[in-house]
């Protein structure tokens, strides 16, 4: 009985030695970017795996995008947006309307990666008009101007037929693939990542922690929370565009609070301030939902108590502040070994 | 004149924290100012550092006027400041305090952030190696991965100036050094403000409650009592003036 519980022992310390060497192994990761841009070009060629399935994985990749740059804003910043289907919306919108009105559909599917960036350029511009109240009002009070913000967007656009009005514009081309989301995922979560780990970056923590502090400390919090609100809203706004791209039909309803909800959701179940938990949210979030499919309606009910107990027990989500080591910059993780380093060598030379 | 207070007043509503505040700083000065608890020192402090607003009057530095400047902008005008209750950034780690703190001595603008690329390596290399050797400089640089609510009590002392420092100040505000510490600390906080005043050359100007502190140090020391300026002179002159002792201990004490 012991022999077998320390066999048990040995087998669970071997597992965590070589999951620590693929965690601290960074060659992997651009290996593993290269292998994963390959299978989603492979994938709906081949028909690998069924239609059900990418579908899901694209839906993956949007929330991924939606909840990491939403995270930047509720995580890092320590701010409460509920605005965040709005931007989608201005994303969704503007994309949709140039695929469907104003690009020829033969030229569609080459510019689309421009009809993205004009969605996430367009929701920028409003994020810097939401931004400007938000120098004034922190926590709540910036909760109440990002609804209101939202309200404003769903009744603005419910009220303009030139882009039809309540029903929304139907019939357009399903130009989001595998490979685009992919690549859009992965030049969300780098340039993220990149902010997080600059000047701004910890501009927007230490605003978190103290904006006083951190005003005095020399940080430009108005010139740091403008940028994060830029950042966060262009993203939220590249994930509207692909997001209308797959659904093929957007309308006011579909950018609700409830959207919203689900974006808060999958940050704070995955954990606010890291990059690695807004991946980890928007995948378990996503299966989750399609694998409580079948439960119906219950299944509205099972995810907000799933968020219940979470907040009770973790409530700062599965990686609350923490990073995973790929995440960080390589300098960042060895800035002081170094210095220390340098410095021996010196005394070594000194003495 | 190096940094001048004329006339500053500051009320909060109807009550006047602070009426009438005058001030000639020269450089590598050390003052202090004193007073009873609800004197007006720590606003007068905020008042400098922009966190307020003077309702009146005029502060300002090498003939620059604070006054309506965003405390980020003061701060970069070569002002930097500690607190009385300690306001590190608790949750991030020592050297990130520290690198916070050099925000606007990094040169790099925010497209560089965001693709990595141009000036923001170099910068950053540089950032992090000043924020250790000043973090060296304090004895804190074998906590420099530590979070920064994890230190000490006497240590996060010590952090926060060298945070305060990292945004190459040319005054430095410090607000109650000795808040907690017992007489033996108290020493040695005298000598170490003596050193970075010294090493950094800086003029310094200190509130603080510990009277062995403000007349061993301070070359000059302004007296206040319920915002207005009760005296000003030399350690000397205030421990004799009878206004001062009558604020501090009632009619006939003695200092």
């Amino acid at each position: 009985m012991s022999k077998e519980s320390s066999d048990n022992g040995n087998w669970k310390n071997w597992l965590s030695r070589q999951w620590a060497k693929i965690v601290t192994n960074r060659k992997l990761l651009p290996v593993l970017l290269v292998i994963g841009l390959l299978l989603s070009f492979a994938i709906p060629q081949f028909g690998l795996l069924n239609q059900y399935i990418v579908l899901i994985l694209i839906y993956v990749g949007i929330n991924i995008i939606l909840s990491t740059s939403l995270n930047l804003v509720n995580g890092y910043m320590g701010e409460f947006s509920v605005g965040h289907a709005g931007f989608m919306a201005v994303g969704a919108y503007i994309s949709a309307i140039l695929t469907t009105k104003i690009i020829p559909d033969s030229l569609a599917p080459w510019l689309f990666p421009l009809v993205v960036f004009a969605g996430g350029t367009g929701a920028a511009l409003i994020g810097l008009m939401v931004a400007i109240p938000s120098f004034k009002t922190r926590g709540d009070y910036l909760a109440i101007v990002t609804l209101a913000f939202l309200m404003i967007v769903k009744s603005l656009i419910e009220n303009i037929e030139v882009i039809g009005g309540p029903r929304g514009i139907p019939g357009i081309t399903r130009l989001t693939t595998l490979p685009w989301t992919f690549i859009w995922v992965v030049i969300a979560v780098w340039v993220i990542r990149n902010f997080v780990y600059s000047k701004f970056g910890r501009g927007v923590l230490s605003i978190r922690e103290d904006e006083i502090a951190s005003d005095l400390m020399s940080v430009n919090s108005r010139q740091v929370k403008m940028l994060t609100f830029v950042i966060s809203s262009f993203f939220a706004g590249v994930a509207g565009a692909l997001f209308a791209h797959i659904l093929q039909f957007i309308s006011p309803r579909v950018f609700d609070i409830i959207k919203s909800t689900d974006i808060l959701i999958m940050v704070y179940l995955g954990g606010i301030g890291s990059i690695a938990g807004s991946i980890l949210g928007a995948l378990i979030f996503t299966i989750l939902l399609e694998v409580l499919r079948p439960l119906g309606m219950w299944r509205m009910v099972l995810m907000p108590l799933v968020l219940v107990v979470l907040m009770i027990y973790r409530p700062r989500g599965i990686m609350g502040l923490r990073e995973f080591r790929w995440f960080v910059p390589g300098y960042d993780l060895i800035a002081t070994n170094l210095w220390r380093k340098k410095k021996e060598a010196k005394d070594v030379s000194t003495s | 004149m190096f940094l001048q207070a004329k006339g500053v007043t500051h009320y909060f509503g109807g009550l006047c924290a602070v009426s009438d505040f005058n001030l000639n700083l020269k450089p590598n000065e050390l003052i202090g100012i004193i007073g009873p608890n609800g004197a007006g020192k720590t606003t007068i402090f905020n008042l400098i550092t922009g966190v307020y607003k003077a309702t009146k009057g005029s502060i300002t530095i090498d003939g620059i006027e604070l006054v309506g400047k965003t405390p980020n902008q003061i701060t970069g005008l070569g002002i930097a400041r500690t607190f009385q209750n300690i306001r590190l950034f608790k949750d991030l780690t020592v050297l990130d305090n520290v690198r916070i703190a050099n925000y606007s001595q990094s040169k790099y603008n925010p497209i560089e952030a965001l693709f990595h690329t141009g000036r923001y390596d170099g910068e950053e290399r540089r950032i992090a190696n000043h924020a250790m050797d000043l973090l060296a400089v304090f004895k804190l640089q074998d906590y420099a991965d530590e979070a920064s609510k994890n230190l000490p009590y006497g240590l996060q002392r010590r952090l926060e100036i060298a945070r305060a420092l990292a945004t190459h100040p040319k005054i430095l505000l410090l607000d109650e050094p000795a808040a907690g510490m017992n007489p033996n600390e108290i020493g040695q906080l005298m000598e170490f403000i003596g050193w970075i005043r010294k090493e950094f050359g800086l003029t310094v100007i200190l509130i603080e409650h510990q009277m062995r502190l403000v007349m061993g140090i301070c070359e000059r020391i302004k007296v206040l009592d319920f915002g207005a300026t009760l005296a000003e002179g030399l350690p000397v002159e205030i421990q004799n003036n009878p206004k001062v002792m009558e604020a501090y201990l009632g009619e006939g004490g003695d200092l």
